[in-house]
């Protein structure tokens, strides 16, 4: 996309915002009155950023850009805290959106012939739906099975064939496990490549899912306030997530400046386009850096990594910033292990304490106590060596920590409940 | 001889689900050692048919492995166990671990031996004609 028709995009998504009065009164805080007055990307950078407080200010329908009767489908996003946050969509928005997810898919190598089993969640949730539209727009058979149910996922994925996969990383895991358990073997299915997203997770864990279902795995991430699945999938080529060209990507660092190309930051992004919930500059709290360019499989423009950690994730424990996802990659080096863990935060007295419980692979249990603690204590070393922190390593039996068939839980910060 | 080890997280209840787990297969357990550490233990137990009772448990869920060990007869006598266990050393046998038990039927004294390197203690077994 060109400079002028980047501009002529953003001023668009301006012209829109401009008919939610919320959205008014804040652009005329910094002289924006019209779409013509972004003559250049630095007026376009003036705009304050869009929170997720915004939105909640608004709740429900407050940010809609279009009249109710515009509207034919709303969702919204799970509202750990308070209400949860509501999203619109036109006709047009819903066209828009299956393309964009239609696009994905084919990159990937998804055809008309393909079997799509939808395992995300159908409901206010955008996850189901938005697979489930971009499958039909690309004339691929999708089976809304919703998330849950494990038993008859199985069942469906080996009597229906299914060929391609979407559901959270963690329940690929679970699905995975299950089906080692009821003696499916690799030869019974036709599954060929996996559209995983909804929660971080990391390149481990990808090899682990790859090796484990005998498939390709792809990072696909979206979030309902943006659109849903689809604002940036990977390729086959696995370096990246491929921005469409209907959302702008800026990344921003935590005082909200500005970083160079390929520097980590916060992810901030405008829709362009879309109608009747368009956002400006929203901050998404997913960290990542973003590159432009061209790649073999035909997209060009931004690229983002994949997001390994979201700034709400982020523990601090006795000083020091952790991610879950850094946990993860740790414990998975050192193998071992079944690749499902919790993270449990304390405080004892006046420190805080972090305990891993990882569960034993029934491979790696042997007989001998000094074996044991020899595997525990390199998992320690090496969790200590990436968080610079010690941490206690503690092993239980497999499949002792809960299965999640959506996002799965890996933390609980019992020093909360102590406040 | 193959002994049954199996893993067991540190939560209350654990062994005795694990133990009832055993009765409900019909095992009986002709010998028994627990090692314990803070956070988990190792159950170890001697049984008829070890193969099987592994596979079953397995199937529920438990963290098992089959462990080559030694089972000796030993006297029951002031310093019959260091008699034994001096001439195996004395061959080079590193033990690992050991646990006692008595054969109901007889009432025979057996210690159960899990030693480092089996061909060590098969070339000792065979020597000292045990």
């Amino acid at each position: 996309m060109s400079h002028e028709e980047l501009l002529k995009g953003l001023r668009k998504t301006v012209e829109q915002v401009l008919k939610a009065p919320y959205y008014k009164k804040k652009l005329a805080q910094v002289d924006i009155h019209y779409p013509h007055d972004i003559k250049k990307l630095d007026d376009f950078w003036k705009i304050p950023l869009t929170e997720k407080e915004d939105l909640r200010q608004n709740y429900p329908f407050g940010l809609f850009a279009e009249p109710m009767e515009k509207i034919v489908r709303v969702h919204a996003s799970s509202g750990t805290t308070g209400k949860p946050t509501v999203v619109g969509y036109t006709r047009d928005d819903i066209k828009l959106w299956a393309k964009i997810v239609a696009n994905g898919l084919r990159r990937i190598g998804v055809t008309s012939n393909d079997v799509v089993q939808v395992a995300y969640g159908y409901g206010l949730f955008t996850g189901g739906m938005g697979l489930h539209y971009g499958c039909e727009e690309l004339g691929a058979l999708a089976i809304p099975i919703s998330g849950g149910n494990t038993q008859r996922q199985l069942m469906i994925m080996r009597d229906f064939g299914s060929t391609v996969l979407c559901c959270t990383p963690s329940y690929a895991l679970y699905l995975a496990e299950s089906l080692e358990e009821a003696g499916i073997s690799r030869d019974e299915l036709k599954l060929r490549v996996g559209v995983f997203g909804a929660e971080p997770w990391t390149d481990q864990m990808r090899d682990e899912i790859e090796a484990r279902l005998g498939i390709r795995a792809v990072d696909i991430y979206g979030l309902s306030e943006i659109m849903g699945p689809g604002v940036s999938m990977e390729c086959l080529k696995g370096e990246g997530l491929h921005i469409d060209e209907h959302f702008y990507p800026e990344i921003l660092d935590k005082d909200g400046n500005p970083v160079p190309e390929g520097t980590d930051g916060e992810l901030v992004l405008t829709s362009i386009d879309k109608k009747g919930f368009p956002v400006l500059r929203y901050r998404t709290k997913d960290l990542t850096s973003i590159s432009y360019g061209q790649c073999v499989c035909g997209h060009h423009g931004w690229t983002m990594k994949r997001v390994s950690a979201r700034v709400d994730d982020m523990l601090i424990i006795r000083g020091v910033n952790v991610f879950p996802s850094q946990v993860e990659e740790a414990i998975l080096t050192v193998g071992g292990i079944e690749p499902h863990y919790l993270i449990i935060v304390d405080r004892e007295g006046n420190l805080d304490s972090m305990e891993v419980l990882v569960e034993l692979s029934a491979d790696s249990f042997t007989d001998e106590i000094r074996q044991l603690e020899e595997l525990q204590e390199s998992l320690e070393e090496k969790i200590e060596d990436i968080l610079g922190l010690t941490v206690k390593v503690r092993l239980v039996e497999p499949k002792s920590i809960t299965r999640s068939e959506g996002k799965a839980k890996r933390v609980i910060d019992k020093r909360q409940e102590k406040l | 001889m193959q002994q049954l080890s199996i893993f067991l997280e540190n939560a209350k209840g654990r062994l005795a689900q694990v133990l009832n787990i055993l009765a409900e297969l019909g095992v009986n357990i002709r010998a028994l050692s627990l090692a314990d550490t803070k956070d988990y233990g190792v159950l170890r137990i001697i049984v008829e048919d070890a193969e099987k009772v592994a596979a079953d448990l397995k199937e529920r869920n438990c963290v098992v492995k089959l462990t080559p060990v030694w089972v000796l007869k030993v006297a029951d006598a002031t310093g019959g166990l260091a008699e034994i266990l001096n001439k195996l050393v004395a061959e080079g046998v590193i033990v690992e671990y050991m646990y006692a038990f008595v054969e109901k039927a007889n009432e025979q004294a057996q210690v159960v031996l899990r030693v480092r390197d089996e061909e060590i203690m098969k070339a000792a077994m065979e020597k000292l004609g045990l």
